[in-house]
C-alpha cells in the first residue's frame, strides 16, 4: 500500500513536471503576446493572492460556488432516490434529464439573467442547473442497481423505509453517487465561472474578462494558474475517495 | 399432531401473482404442512414448483393469497415476525460493513445493551470460524465464507425458526457437504426449528428429518418422507445404505413432476 502511495506521488510530480516543461515550452512558441513562463506566473500570482484587492472576488466566487453545489447535491440527491425507487416516474421524467443534460446550457443564461438579475443569484443558479442533472442522473442509476437480494435481507431484519433508506439504499448506492458528485462538482464550477464571466461585477470570472478586455496577460495566467490547481487539487482527492468506495463491491 | 401444539402450521395456503398476459399465475397452493418445534424439515421440488414462494410467505415477505399461515401460534400476514431468521442463495452480505458489522446488523433491531451484543457477535463470528476475518470486508471473502457471514448475521438474532432458501446453491459439491455438517451442527445446538429449500435430493436426505416432496406449479405437497435418522448425525450418513433408499424415494416421486417442468414453457 505504502509504495503504491508512493508510486502515486511520483506518478503525479512526473505530470506536474511534464506539465510545466510543456507550458514552458509553448511560451517559446507563441511568444509574450499571449503567454507568460511559468515562473513570471507564479510570480505575478504569488502578488495577486497577497494583494487586498483579489480577496473579495475570490470570496464571492467561492460563495456562488458552494451554494451552487450545495443546491445541486441536494436536489440531485433528492430527484435520484425519488426517481430511481419509483418506476412510473421515472419513466416520465428521465428522458426529459437526458434531454435536459445535452442542452447547452449557456443558451438559457440570458434567461435566467432575466429572471434573477445581475448577481449572485444568477451565478448561483447557472452553477446549480450545470450539477444537478448528472448528479440526479448518477443517483437514479445507483440506486435502481442496488441488488435486490440486499432490500430483502433489510426487510427480512425488520427495517422501517427510512432505515432501508439510511441503513441499506443510501450505503449500497454510495459509490456510485460520488461518481455523480465528482461530475456534478466540476460541470458546477464551470457553470458558475461561466456565469461570472458575463454579466458580473466580482468574481474570479469577471476578474478572467476583464484581464482579456485590457489585455493583461498576466493577471490571465495567474487567475487561470489558481483555478486549474484548486479544480485539479479537489478533482484528485474526490478520484481518491471515489475509488476507496469503490472497491469494496 | 394437532394444530396448536406445531411450531409453525399452514393450512389451505395458496398463492396467485398476476401474469404479464393480465391474468393470474396459480404459483402455489393449497398447502397445508405443520412443523414440529426442533424438527428439521427439508422441502424438494422440480425448479419454479413456488419453492421459495412458500419461503416468502413464512418469512412473512409476502402474505398468502388465501390461508392461514401461524408461527408460535400467532397468525403470520405479510409482516416480518420476530424470531424468525432467514438465509439466501444469493450473496446477501453488505458490502459497505466488514464481517464484523454485517453480523451485528442482525441486532439491529433488538434491545439488548451495547456491550452484550458486542459479546455475542464476538461469540458467533467465532463459532462461525470467522474470527481471523472479523475486520474483513465481504470482497476480500470466498463465496463460502460470507455464505458464513450471512448465517452469522441470522443466528446472532437467536431466531427459533431458520428458514434457508438453497443456502449451499451457489457453492461447490465439497463446500456444500462440509457446510451442510455445520448445519447440523448449529441445528443441534440452538435447538431451533429448520425449514430447508432445496433442489438437491441428496442434501435433502442427509440434513433433514422430514422431506416434503413438492409437485410441478401451482407446487402442492405430494410427499413426505420421514428419515428416522439420529440427531448426532454428520455428512458421512450417505455412506449408509438408507440414504439410498430415501433418495431413491424421493426421486420416484419427483420425476414425473420434474418432466413435466422440463416439458413446459417458461
Amino acid at each position: 500500500m505504502s509504495a503504491n502511495a508512493l508510486k502515486g506521488v511520483r506518478n503525479a510530480a512526473m505530470l506536474i513536471a511534464g506539465l510545466l516543461v510543456a507550458w514552458q515550452a509553448l511560451y517559446w512558441f507563441v511568444g509574450d503576446a499571449a503567454l507568460r513562463p511559468p515562473l513570471a506566473t507564479f510570480r505575478y500570482t504569488l502578488n495577486l493572492v497577497t494583494s487586498e484587492a483579489f480577496w473579495p472576488h475570490l470570496s464571492e466566487t467561492m460563495r456562488a460556488f458552494a451554494v451552487a453545489l450545495a443546491i445541486a447535491v441536494s436536489v440531485g440527491l433528492a430527484t435520484g432516490f425519488w426517481l430511481g425507487s419509483h418506476k412510473l416516474s421515472s419513466q416520465v421524467f428521465e428522458p426529459m434529464l437526458v434531454a435536459v443534460y445535452s442542452i447547452p446550457k449557456i443558451t438559457l443564461y440570458p434567461i435566467l439573467l432575466l429572471a434573477f438579475g445581475l448577481g449572485m443569484p444568477a451565478k448561483i443558479a447557472f452553477g446549480a442547473i450545470h450539477g444537478i442533472v448528472p448528479v440526479a442522473l448518477f443517483t437514479i442509476n445507483a440506486v435502481r442497481n442496488v441488488r435486490p437480494i440486499l432490500i430483502k435481507t433489510g426487510r427480512v431484519h425488520g427495517l422501517s423505509a427510512t432505515e432501508m433508506v439510511r441503513a441499506v439504499l443510501f450505503p449500497a448506492a454510495l459509490p456510485e453517487i460520488f461518481t455523480g458528485f465528482r461530475v456534478g462538482f466540476s460541470l458546477t464550477l464551470i457553470g458558475t465561472l461561466l456565469g461570472e464571466m458575463f454579466a458580473a461585477q466580482r468574481g474570479l470570472g469577471y476578474l478572467l474578462m476583464t484581464a482579456i478586455g485590457l489585455h493583461n496577460v498576466d493577471l490571465i495566467m495567474a487567475v487561470t494558474l489558481l483555478l486549474i490547481t484548486f479544480a485539479a487539487a479537489v478533482s484528485s482527492v474526490l478520484l481518491a475517495i471515489d475509488r476507496r468506495l469503490h472497491r469494496r463491491i | 399432531m394437532s394444530q396448536a401444539s406445531a411450531h409453525v402450521s399452514l393450512r389451505g395456503v395458496t398463492k396467485t401473482f398476476p401474469s404479464a398476459a393480465g391474468g393470474e399465475l396459480h404459483a402455489l397452493g393449497p398447502v397445508d404442512l405443520d412443523l414440529r418445534r426442533g424438527e428439521f424439515l427439508a422441502v424438494v421440488g422440480p425448479s419454479g414448483c413456488g419453492k421459495s414462494t412458500l419461503l416468502e410467505l413464512i418469512a412473512g415477505l409476502s402474505p398468502p393469497t388465501a390461508g392461514t399461515i401461524e408461527f408460535e401460534g400467532r397468525r403470520i400476514a405479510g409482516d416480518i415476525p420476530d424470531g424468525i431468521g432467514v438465509v439466501f442463495q444469493e450473496d446477501a452480505c453488505f458490502p459497505w460493513l466488514s464481517v464484523e458489522a454485517n453480523v451485528a446488523f442482525g441486532l439491529r433491531k433488538s434491545a439488548i445493551e451495547p456491550a452484550a451484543k458486542t459479546k455475542r457477535v464476538r461469540e458467533v463470528i467465532e463459532l462461525m470460524g470467522l474470527t481471523d476475518f472479523a475486520k474483513s470486508y465481504p470482497a476480500q471473502l470466498s463465496g463460502g465464507m460470507r455464505q458464513r457471514v450471512c448465517i452469522a448475521r441470522t443466528l446472532v438474532k437467536e431466531p427459533r425458526l431458520i428458514l434457508l432458501d438453497e443456502p449451499f446453491g451457489a457453492l461447490d459439491q465439497q463446500t456444500r457437504l462440509l457446510m451442510g455438517d455445520e448445519v447440523l451442527k448449529l441445528w443441534r445446538q440452538t435447538g431451533a426449528t429448520v425449514f430447508l429449500i432445496t433442489h438437491a435430493l441428496d442434501e435433502a436426505a442427509m440434513l433433514a428429518d422430514r422431506i416434503a416432496v413438492m409437485s410441478a406449479r401451482p407446487g402442492r405437497l405430494i410427499d413426505a418422507v420421514e428419515t428416522n435418522w439420529p440427531r448426532e448425525r454428520d455428512s458421512r450418513i450417505v455412506e449408509r445404505p438408507e440414504f439410498g433408499v430415501i433418495t431413491a424415494r424421493l426421486w420416484k416421486s419427483l420425476r414425473e413432476e420434474s418432466l413435466k417442468t422440463i416439458g413446459r414453457a417458461k
